[in-house]
């Protein structure tokens, strides 16, 4: 029996094929926070006072709160002021296209798979890159202004919309909502930044590729989607990091708000540096994602596949405050070896006639530990609120674990509001049923796998779900024999 | 097709098979009976390739190859077939999709083209008549909340689309009720070829009433005891496995059904 499950360790614990760096000097601002570096931060960026303002105030707060204790994840201590909190490649001037690129740059694209030129061509996908917290690039830029949508890094959307960004910004996420939110607050570097007009169904995904790149830099960003009346967007979210024997921090505040009849439909595929297998280094990613739906028959829609990060802190949530509004949340949470996540979403029913749908996978391999925690709150207004969560779990082998922690408030008494769980194992009996037809082990992996999480790749748009597909397969497979 | 000599093997470390030999030559049908405990299932796992059964001793070829030095998926692919006692569930892989993923494997091996989706579903739409398999168990994930009927018709028809040179049917008749047995066993005649070789491991006799072996082997400690041709099974169904016991002059405490 021994054997057997050697050979199932085998093929779930493979290296994680995107550790590579990118040589190209930054501008980096010294280890620490403090009232100075958030002052260099700001000055860096050319903020208005206002934005100085506000990140001050929320240093003040973080000062006075305590890191949460409460997810089912154990880490060291973090140094905060061991953290480099700017650091931004060195541009000497504005890119007119892709083709002025830094070609070091552009080669770490093309090793990711990320060919611009390609999605340009191709697909019709807008990317705004975020290479170490500053926007390098912007394209089909022309396309969207010419109907209206604002799609730019945070910082522009600073200098550009001010009005927008002072309205929204904290409005779903208040600076003081925990920890790292107000951590990000103080110090976030950039992000991105989309408005959607009345009446406007954006007619490309917008989508933005994260990557962390200098040794010691926290992530900090900050993205703001607004949705007005009767507008839709999709917005996709994708990354990979190179390969890091120190704990990298990210913290990074989402912010989602559709108007009446609006629709905001944001994907996420995370792949960050995982550790080493024998869990040195690696992300802590700890994310605060929150939309609301503000207006009447808006509705907003998670999708996440997570197959990344040492340590995954995340609940994507939606609150649904205008009357017949819907909020779904899709997630495929997979951790190997000595990656640990405490994951879900909340829903938080304010308007009548309000529904949500939660389906999370939770894929364990390895020594992992992967935990769902998920809040179902109809509150007292919320007549004929409606829920339906399924919570499934997959084990391979006996060394990790699956937890699931529902939390159900209902304060209306014709809300209704359903749980489902189901945990199974892939076992040595199937991948010997799968081996008898002619399967090897890494493609049996992959079939079930993928089979597990079908019910949320189907949510993904096209081109994503390909990508995360493939991240499945790699994550699990590489080292059989 | 098949040749084994001398077999001896182990799990964790208990001797179960103490010395098999066995030749199967292509068309022939062949069936292993035997009492609880006499090694049957073990012999079938380790022509499989199931880890953790352990070969001590002897030797196995298959068509001409070393069956012993080969990981089970390749044994698969070189055409030997095991239709499971206990089929396994595979929750969210649809049978279609495992059946197709299997298929294409082997003609991968085999440096064939995989089959395309026309191609494919030609071969399921004729493979389906053979063994009268009802279209909604194919959609569904691979024998998830099958009945034991459904899971035994999953088998031989998963042995229909990979046209295998050897099957080994291990206790297929085990935990059928009579109508499905006879389904079971009307498809597996469907499939009898001259160049395939078919194994029946099985406890009782009543499977070989419709299908009808060319030699049985009575397996005993991890030994084949006796062969015969097809009247040894009528016999041990008459006389009981204690007939064989008394002639070898055993007094090891047989369990009785």
């Amino acid at each position: 029996m021994k054997e057997e499950l050697n050979t199932l360790e085998q093929t779930v614990s493979s290296d994680y094929k995107y550790g590579f760096v990118t040589d190209i000097d930054t501008d980096i601002v010294p280890k620490g926070i403090n009232e100075t570096v958030i002052r260099l931060i700001s000055a860096k960026k050319n903020e208005p006072g206002w934005m100085l303002d506000w990140r001050l105030k929320a240093y003040t707060q973080w000062q006075k709160m305590e890191e949460p204790k409460w997810p089912n994840v154990t880490y060291p201590p973090i140094n905060y002021q061991d953290i480099i909190y700017y650091a931004a490649p060195k541009q000497k001037e504005q890119l007119k296209g892709l083709d002025e690129l830094d070609p070091e740059l552009r080669r770490t694209f093309e090793k990711l798979g990320i060919s611009l030129d390609e999605q340009k061509r191709l697909s019709g996908v807008a990317v705004d890159v975020v290479m170490d917290s500053v926007s390098v690039a912007t394209s089909f830029k022309k396309q969207l202004s010419e109907i209206g949508v604002i799609f730019c890094s945070m910082s522009e959307a600073i200098q550009q919309h001010p009005d927008l960004v002072k309205k929204y910004m904290g409005s779903v996420v208040p600076m003081t909502d925990n920890y790292f939110a107000a951590l990000n607050a103080a110090v976030f570097t950039d992000g991105s930044f989309c408005y959607i007009p009345k009446g406007v169904r954006c007619p490309m995904e917008l989508s933005t590729y994260f990557r962390i790149n200098t040794e010691n830099s926290g992530q900090f960003e900050r993205t703001l989607i607004i949705a007005e009346d009767d507008s839709y967007v999709s917005y996709l979210e994708g990354c990979t990091a190179p390969m890091r024997d120190e704990n990298q921090l990210h913290a990074a505040v989402v912010e989602l708000v559709a108007l009446n009849k609006a629709e905001i439909k944001y994907s996420t595929v995370q792949n960050w540096y995982p550790g080493d297998k024998e869990g040195h280094g690696g992300i802590y990613n700890f994310v605060t994602k929150r939309g609301i739906c503000l207006g009447e028959r808006s509705k907003i829609s998670w999708t996440q596949v997570e197959t990344g990060s040492a340590i995954t802190w995340k609940y994507p949530s939606v609150i649904l405050k205008g009357d017949y509004s819907i909020g779904e949340f899709y997630s495929v949470a997979l951790t190997n070896n000595h990656q640990q996540a405490d994951t879900g979403t909340k829903m938080i029913h304010l308007g009548k006639n309000t529904k949500s749908r939660i389906v999370a996978k939770g894929i364990s391999a390895g020594y992992s530990n992967n935990s769902y925690r998920g809040l179902v709150r109809a509150s007292k207004w919320a007549t004929n609120a409606r829920n339906y969560s399924q919570c499934d779990s997959l084990l391979l082998g006996d060394k990790c674990g699956a937890n699931t922690f529902p939390y159900i408030e209902v304060k209306n008494t014709t809300a209704i509001v359903e749980h489902e769980a189901t945990t199974s194992k892939i076992g040595e009996d199937q991948l010997f049923y799968c081996r008898q037809r002619g399967i090897d082990t890494e493609t049996a992996v992959a079939l079930i796998v993928n089979g597990f999480a079908k019910e949320v790749m189907n949510q993904l748009p096209m081109e994503f779900a390909v990508e995360a597909q493939k991240l499945l397969a790699i994550s699990l497979e590489g080292s059989v024999g | 097709m098949l040749s084994i000599k001398n077999i001896h093997a182990t799990i964790e470390g208990k001797q179960i098979l103490n010395g098999i030999d066995l030749d199967i030559k292509p068309g022939e049908v062949h069936a292993i009976m035997g009492p609880n405990g006499s090694g049957k299932s073990t012999l079938a796992l380790v022509l499989a390739g199931r880890d953790g059964y352990e070969v001590t001793q002897g030797s196995a070829t298959f068509s001409g190859k070393n069956l012993l030095e080969m990981p089970p998926e390749d044994r698969a692919r070189e055409g030997l077939f095991l239709a499971f006692q206990y089929p396994v569930e595979i929750p969210g892989v649809s049978t279609t999709n495992f059946i197709k993923t299997a298929v294409n494997e082997k003609r991968k091996y085999r440096g064939e083209e995989p089959l395309d989706a026309v191609a494919f579903l030609k071969r399921l739409k004729e493979k389906m008549a053979l063994v009268n398999i009802d279209q909604s168990l194919l959609s569904r994930s691979v024998n998830e909340g099958f009945s034991g009927g459904e899971k035994k018709r999953n088998e031989i028809f998963q042995m229909a689309m990979l046209e295998p040179k050897l099957a080994i049917l291990d206790e297929t008749d085990s935990g059928l009720d009579i109508d499905a047995l006879r389904i079971v066993a009307k498809g597996v005649n469907q499939l009898r070829h001259k160049d395939r070789a078919i194994l029946i491991i099985t406890h009782y006799q009543r499977l070989l009433d419709y299908l009808t072996p060319d030699f049985v082997h009575v397996l005993y400690n991890g030994r084949i005891v006796r062969s015969g041709g097809k009247e040894l099974a009528l016999e041990l169904e008459e006389k009981g496995y204690d007939f064989i016991k008394d002639e070898l002059g055993l007094t090891a405490d047989l369990q009785a059904e």
